[in-house]
């Protein structure tokens, strides 16, 4: 742990989304229970914990992608900006829109690596010409760090790059439709350390645009990039708070145990 | 010796030498099986296979060979003038078979073999007592007929038990070899695998060797076609009128036309109610339904196409005249290519719905996922990413369909009509090339004029264009797979 970076921990503590008793049922099985999160405006908030711990089964109720899985109920409530996300008179299309998400493995479209960035502006009309979209792709693929590599080969297809580009496509995506929460579910489990890296660099660099929420099994990966962090385990949330005191003094012994490596 | 009992035979020589083969491998280790290499099991299954897979071979082979054999020998016995005008050498040869199973079994009724040697110089003795046997003969029969015949039986008779004789030896030999063999050393266990993957390779190549000899067969009676009719005529001409006495025109266009035609209508009924079906079946509906609706869906596929050709000619075909054709006047048949395009189209939505949904379903669930995070609808996702994945899959599927109505009989033959004609109008009556390859060998026809030969030039042509869609459609299956991981 000793590439904490411990100054950079100053943030706003203005709340973007606000969780409050959340539960969530996949037919019989209680995965999550009770959860209370600030997540916070252009924050990078870590979701620590061992495999099955509800850490991902959370990040999905954020952007009610649960709402895809027959079986999953939600409870409790969910706010954005002070609106309930799960209002009926919320739709979810727009909710999505909003509340961009990067999956565990790449999964770029077996399109066009321009087409692939296009595709969110396009379905949600947001812009009015073909310079414009274009402008939209360049500055997302910017974003991304990956301009440079694609810039000549936007008609390829972006199944054809390699797995760190993949992933830095599909953030570019998720950009492109000007998201103001990005929840990424392990984003670099199938990367290697140098695409990690560029990955938690890119994380860093898109904190000042929006809020990140970020699944993750590496602890360094989580002291590295984060501002706050939440430890999960066996569906509850065990405990919430600044990365850098979840991981030096922890007060759940649970936590201490799994960041020193004894459960998990 | 027949052939029946000598498989019997060979089969408990074979069960003989399982239970021979395990036993002496226990006994070689004193009981303690630990020693072995292989489990018993496998010795004794050694000494069966070696016992029996090597007789059954030969006395498939022999039974291939021998009639071929016999043949070439009773043939020379027949003279040029024994062949009666208007007959063939072949169609005597029949008659020297019919006689010597008639002689057969007039043995098996307990005729003693001396009897025969009279009967073959008396020749009308020799016919009553066919006729008795049930073998009825036209003309009187020939003395050199009769004594092809005779000796025709002897020859069967005597191969028969020659084949006996070697087919034991053959399995007595590999029973000793096979179970000399069996020492704990002895790697069974290899030896079984190597002879089990020896059959499973003769096994797949009777498939693909049936399949040489049909496109064979096939170009062999084709060539034979196109030196009694120009192919410039049959791959140019626009007329067909066959007349069976010569003088006939034999162009394939009419019918490739009336081919073309109704299968194009088809896959337009069927591509676009197919895909839909799949695309809901697999995107919207829930478990429940999908579980009934697609099983439901696939009776349709069940269903034998005669049965649909009784619905186009009873429901379809009057329906369509009484209400589209006679009203806006352009037709008065009910037999019409609308009538078959149609009801065959209905019978190949469950081909491209099932092929088409399968295909959906191995769309990743991850990029349905990407789509839906990124705020895209369900139809958005449908028309944008998992469509435009899944597409060469599905051109895969149509072609598929394509290719089996352009091989479709029975329906057109209910609901298109019988005529060969060059129309545009979709309720005029026309016809196929399946249509008229059954209607140029049915009846009593010999296969030496061009009318009937043509049947096979047409398959021909059939194969190789059904054949050049399916590749086509396997390329396209293939190229779609490289196209995720």
């Amino acid at each position: 742990m000793n590439d904490m970076r411990l100054t950079e921990r100053a943030v706003t503590e203005k709340a973007k989304m606000s969780a409050r008793g959340v539960q969530v049922h996949y037919g019989t099985n209680h995965a999550l229970k009770d959860v209370d999160v600030d997540i916070l405006d252009k924050t990078v908030t870590a979701f620590i914990g061992p495999s099955g711990c509800g850490k991902s089964t959370f990040l999905r109720c954020l952007n009610r992608m649960n709402d895809t899985v027959a079986s999953a109920r939600v409870t409790g409530k969910i706010e954005m900006d002070g609106q309930d996300i799960y209002d009926p008179r919320v739709d979810p299309v727009q909710l999505r829109a909003k509340v961009g998400m990067v999956f565990q493995k790449p999964n770029p479209f077996p399109k066009s690596i321009y087409d692939n960035v296009a595709y969110g502006p396009k379905i949600h009309g947001l812009t009015r010409s073909k310079a414009e979209l274009d402008e939209v792709v360049e500055s997302s693929l910017r974003k991304a760090a990956l301009w440079n590599e694609v810039k000549d080969r936007l008609a390829a297809p972006g199944t054809g790059l390699s797995g760190g580009q993949q992933q830095r496509l599909c953030i570019a995506r998720a950009v492109a439709t000007s998201p103001e929460v990005l929840l990424m579910d392990e984003p670099c489990s199938a990367l290697d350390p140098i695409a990690t890296a560029q990955v938690e660099e890119l994380i860093d660099e898109l904190r000042a645009q929006f809020s990140v929420v970020i699944v993750t099994h590496s602890m360094q990966q989580a002291a590295r990039v984060s501002q706050r962090t939440a430890f999960f385990h066996l569906g509850s949330l065990v405990e919430y708070g600044e990365t850098g005191t979840i991981f030096t003094s922890p007060r759940d012994p649970r936590t201490e145990s799994y960041i020193t490596g004894r459960i998990g | 010796m027949t052939v029946g009992l000598l498989s019997l035979l060979l089969l408990v020589l074979a069960a003989l030498g399982f239970v021979v083969g395990r036993q002496k491998a226990i006994a070689s280790v004193k009981g303690d099986t630990r020693n072995l290499h292989s489990l018993p099991a496998y010795y004794g299954m050694g000494v069966a296979l070696f016992t029996a897979v090597p007789a059954f071979a030969l006395m498939l082979v022999w039974l291939l060979v021998q009639p071929v054999l016999i043949e070439a020998q009773v043939t020379g016995m027949i003279l040029p003038e024994d062949i009666a005008d208007g007959s063939s050498r072949d169609l005597v040869m029949s008659d020297v078979r019919r006689i010597a199973s008639g002689m057969d079994v007039l043995a098996e009724r307990g005729l003693p073999e001396a009897e025969f040697a009279k009967l073959v110089t008396d020749t009308t003795a020799l016919k009553t007592r066919l006729a008795d046997a049930g073998v009825a003969l036209a003309a009187d029969i020939n003395p050199h007929v009769a004594e092809a015949a005779a000796v025709y039986r002897a020859e069967v008779a005597t191969g028969r038990a020659w084949l006996a004789v070697a087919a034991l030896a053959l399995a007595v030999a590999g029973f000793l070899l096979a179970a000399m063999r069996v020492t704990p050393e002895f790697r069974a266990r290899n030896v079984v695998e190597q002879f089990i993957r020896v059959l499973l390779v003769a096994a797949s190549s009777v498939a693909v060797l049936t399949t040489v000899g049909i496109i064979l067969s096939l170009v062999f009676e084709s060539w034979h076609f196109f030196r009694l009719y120009p192919a410039k005529d049959f791959f140019l001409s626009l007329t067909w009128a066959p007349k069976f006495g010569g003088g006939s025109s034999l162009g394939i266009w009419p019918l490739l036309w009336g081919t073309l035609y109704v299968s194009a209508i088809a896959l337009l009924v069927a591509v676009p109610v197919g895909l839909m079906a799949a695309i809901y079946l697999s995107e919207y509906a829930g478990p429940r339904l999908r579980s009934v609706a697609k099983p439901a869906l696939e009776i349709l596929a069940g269903i034998p196409s005669i049965v649909y050709g009784l619905f186009a000619l009873m429901t379809v075909g009057p329906f369509l005249r009484d209400w589209l054709a006679r009203p806006m006047g352009i037709g008065d048949s009910s037999s019409s290519v609308m009538t078959a395009g149609v009801v065959m189209g209905i019978m190949l939505i469950p081909y491209v719905s099932s092929l088409s949904d399968d295909i959906i379903n191995a769309v990743p669930q991850a990029l349905r996922d990407g789509s839906y995070g990124l705020g895209a609808t369900q139809s958005e996702t449908v028309k944008q990413v998992v469509f435009p994945a899944a597409l060469p899959g599905i051109v895969g599927a149509i072609l598929m369909a394509a290719s089996r109505a352009i091989g479709e009989t029975m329906i057109v033959v209910l609901g298109a009509g019988a005529a060969a004609k060059l129309s545009l109008n979709p309720f005029e009556a026309m016809t196929t090339v399946t249509v008229k390859i059954v209607s140029q060998l049915t009846g009593d026809t010999e296969f030496a004029s061009p009318e009937t030969l043509v049947a096979f030039a047409l398959g021909l042509t059939l194969f190789v264009f059904t054949l050049g869609l399916n590749v086509l459609a396997l390329y396209i299956v293939r190229k779609y797979r490289e196209q995720y991981e």
